[in-house]
């Protein structure tokens, strides 16, 4: 049984102009000890689906499906149950580490919290040992627990906020956009920090982040969302490598490797913007930006087809070319 | 769950850098000792930054030197002297303006047996009998002076109760508005509005006159009519720190919102609420000289506002005798403008923003 099982996953934020979907129908495993990637641009659902898992989005979201972590399913749990499960099975490490510590607590306080809110049964100071502990486990120096967010660079507090995640030992970690509000020398150093503790301690994870490059170095197995749907899931090397969707095929092409010639050929880049989420084009809901459309795109509605060795895209080029000649 | 045993000292590493003053606390103190000291440097420089507002000093001198004529009443004036009748002549009470006073002193108008004409004879003083009234009497010959300090007890005590139970009300409100929002933060602010609305005046008059003349029930009454406006400006603040995202990792770590909203709301709105305690005392002491005067106070106790009102009915302000007036408003106006300086100063510094560069 995988750690984690998200099965046809809807998410549909309430607003004054009616539900907006953001998430439509995503199936997602996470293995025991795997790092599963999830990429796509802003407004795809990616930050969407790792609140939906400690349900944290607000209260009058529709969530709908499964989200199974070890075998509990979390959308029908109690209130107690979830806020137990919360941390203890799973943490987030939040984009923005700026603002994600309280500014009037310093920062061991807040870690120490953490351990505190799951086990009573420790002492204030046996907390601040262990915040200790896990403040040198993100190579910060130990007195750093004394300081408040301000005393620290940004590069510092989101180590402070993975220290944090590590906390209560969870059985997952969702990392999300870790590394977005960082300069690039800090984001490559907070990177190699996660992916030795991810290989320290074994930890499954959920990676998600707007830029594939980071995927591959990090993750075992990558998830392209567009629109609120998975189009392409792969192992990351595959994905990033020989992408099968177009729409993988721009976001990969949007990281060249300079000096390289052939990408001097390739199409840089995507045109047009992100789809309304109110306003979802029919059919594949990529065609309206896609180089490689053709008749049928704009009526018919891809599934994940199986693109051959574990990999699977929603691209109808993939369903055979003669049936979807025969449909259009 | 942690599986490190917890049952060492917190060993932190030798500090790379020995001039990190706070990271050496760290290796000798216990954790208890740590907080104190970080306290008391919060508590330092506070004070530093409160010295360097004039405004806010001269207010708190003034405002020391009434919290310590009212904590040391007893000694200053007898508690007798403000029931008392002192000041007699003919054994009526009498209205002495400030200064010495005999108490057996009148003008008598005789008549001579003799030629049937009127003298007026003096009947002389003698020393010991000679008495001194700072600030004059009152008309019913009690000394002004002993009033005012006893009644600076009740107008602090009314003061400083009322606005604690105002700020437990209004924060309490106004915290579960903000952060809670929905249907809560509806009925509650429309609750708060009604009361912003509502004329104070005849809102406290009607449950005075209805709750009865008490002390207990004056401090209700001025609580229930002044938690309004920090109840709105406690809510507008918890809406932005509802919403942080330190608040949603902490909802995330599995925190209830009791939790959250004592150990993250609460503290981050702190400032607001100390700067706004200190603007509502001076309002609160306002309010119970206001209701006194109107006659709703408790009439067993002496307050400035008591004072006034019988001023007034005796005639005071038009009959000349100008010190009975003076004494309670020159108090009451000392009072609430300290309070005012200071809660000017502490909002200044609690709020940067404020500062002037």
């Amino acid at each position: 049984m995988s750690l984690l099982e998200i099965r046809d996953l809807h998410v549909a934020y309430s607003t004054s102009a009616g539900p907006v979907p953001a998430v439509r129908g995503v199936d997602l495993d996470v293995e025991r000890g795997q790092v599963v990637g999830l990429a796509g641009e802003s407004g795809c659902g990616k930050s969407t689906i790792a609140g939906a898992i400690l349900r944290l989005l607000p209260k009058e979201t529709k969530v709908e499906g499964q989200i199974l972590l070890d075998g509990e399913d979390i959308l029908t749990m109690t209130w107690g149950r979830l806020r137990a499960v919360r941390w203890e099975e799973s943490s987030i490490i939040f984009q923005g580490a700026m603002h994600g510590l309280d500014p009037v607590k310093r920062v061991g306080e807040q870690i120490a919290e953490a351990i505190l809110i799951h086990d009573p049964k420790v002492t204030e100071k046996e907390a601040l040992t262990r915040a200790g502990e896990l403040v040198e486990q993100v190579k910060l120096p130990a007195r750093r627990t004394q300081d408040y967010p301000h005393e620290l660079s940004g590069g510092q507090k989101q180590r402070i906020m993975i220290a944090m995640a590590l906390a209560c030992d969870p059985k997952l970690v969702i990392a999300d956009e870790p590394t977005s509000a960082l300069d690039v020398m800090v984001q490559a150093q907070v990177l190699d920090l996660l992916e030795d503790l991810q290989r320290d301690l074994g930890l499954s994870m959920i990676f998600i982040t707007h830029d594939l490059s980071v995927l591959v170095g990090v993750c075992d197995r990558i998830s392209v969302m567009y629109a609120g749907k998975i189009v392409e899931e792969g192992s990351a090397d595959a994905v990033f490598e020989t992408p099968k969707h177009p729409y993988t095929r721009a976001l990969s092409s949007a990281f060249p490797e300079i000096g390289d010639e052939r990408y001097r050929l390739l199409p840089t880049g995507l045109g047009g913007d992100p789809p309304d989420p109110m306003d979802i084009p029919s059919g594949c809901s990529f065609h309206p930006r896609c180089v490689d459309v053709f008749a049928p795109c704009p009526s018919t509605e891809p599934v994940l087809y199986d693109a051959g060795e574990g990999r699977r895209a929603a691209c109808l080029l993939l369903d055979g070319a003669e049936r979807a000649a025969g449909e259009g | 769950m942690p599986t490190e045993p917890f049952d060492q000292e917190p060993v932190f590493p030798e500090p790379a850098m020995a001039d990190q003053g706070h990271a050496l606390d760290v290796k000798h103190r216990s954790p208890r000792q740590i907080t104190w000291a970080r306290r008391r440097r919060a508590l330092t420089r506070f004070w530093k930054q409160f010295r360097e507002n004039r405004l806010g000093t001269a207010g708190l001198f003034v405002l020391s030197l009434f919290v310590l004529v009212a904590i040391c009443a007893p000694l200053i004036a007898p508690r007798s002297a403000t029931t008392e009748v002192t000041a007699t002549a003919k054994d009526q009470p009498i209205l002495a303006p400030p200064g010495h006073h005999c108490p057996q002193s009148y003008i008598q108008n005789v008549q001579d047996p003799n030629t049937g004409e009127y003298h007026t004879i003096e009947k002389p003083c003698l020393a010991s009998e000679e008495q001194f009234y700072p600030l004059g009497t009152d008309g019913a010959g009690r000394s002004l002076f002993a009033l005012l300090v006893w009644g600076a007890r009740i107008s602090l005590l009314v003061g400083l109760v009322a606005t604690i139970m105002a700020m437990l009300i209004g924060s309490g409100i106004g915290i579960a508005a903000g952060f809670y929002g929905g249907w809560v933060d509806v009925a509650l602010s429309r609750l708060t509005d009604w009361f912003l609305v509502i004329p104070w005046i005849a809102l406290a008059i009607v449950l005075a006159s209805v709750l009865g003349q008490s002390l207990f029930n004056i401090i209700m009454v001025v609580a229930v009519t002044s938690w309004a406006v920090t109840a709105r400006l406690v809510r507008a603040q918890a809406l932005t720190v509802a919403t942080r995202p330190y608040v949603e990792r902490a909802r995330a770590l599995g925190a209830s919102n009791w939790h959250i909203i004592t150990r993250h709301v609460l503290p981050n709105l702190f400032p607001i609420i100390f700067a706004n305690t200190i603007l509502t005392v001076a309002l609160s002491i306002l309010a119970e000289s206001t209701l006194s005067f109107l006659g709703l106070g408790d009439p067993m106790s002496v307050s400035w506002g008591t004072i006034l009102e019988q001023a007034q009915g005796a005639g005071a302000t038009t009959g000349g005798q100008w010190w009975w007036v003076m004494t309670p408003g020159v108090a009451i106006t000392a009072v609430v403008l300290a309070f005012t300086m200071c809660g000017f100063a502490v909002e200044e510094i609690t709020n940067p923003r404020l500062r002037r560069r």
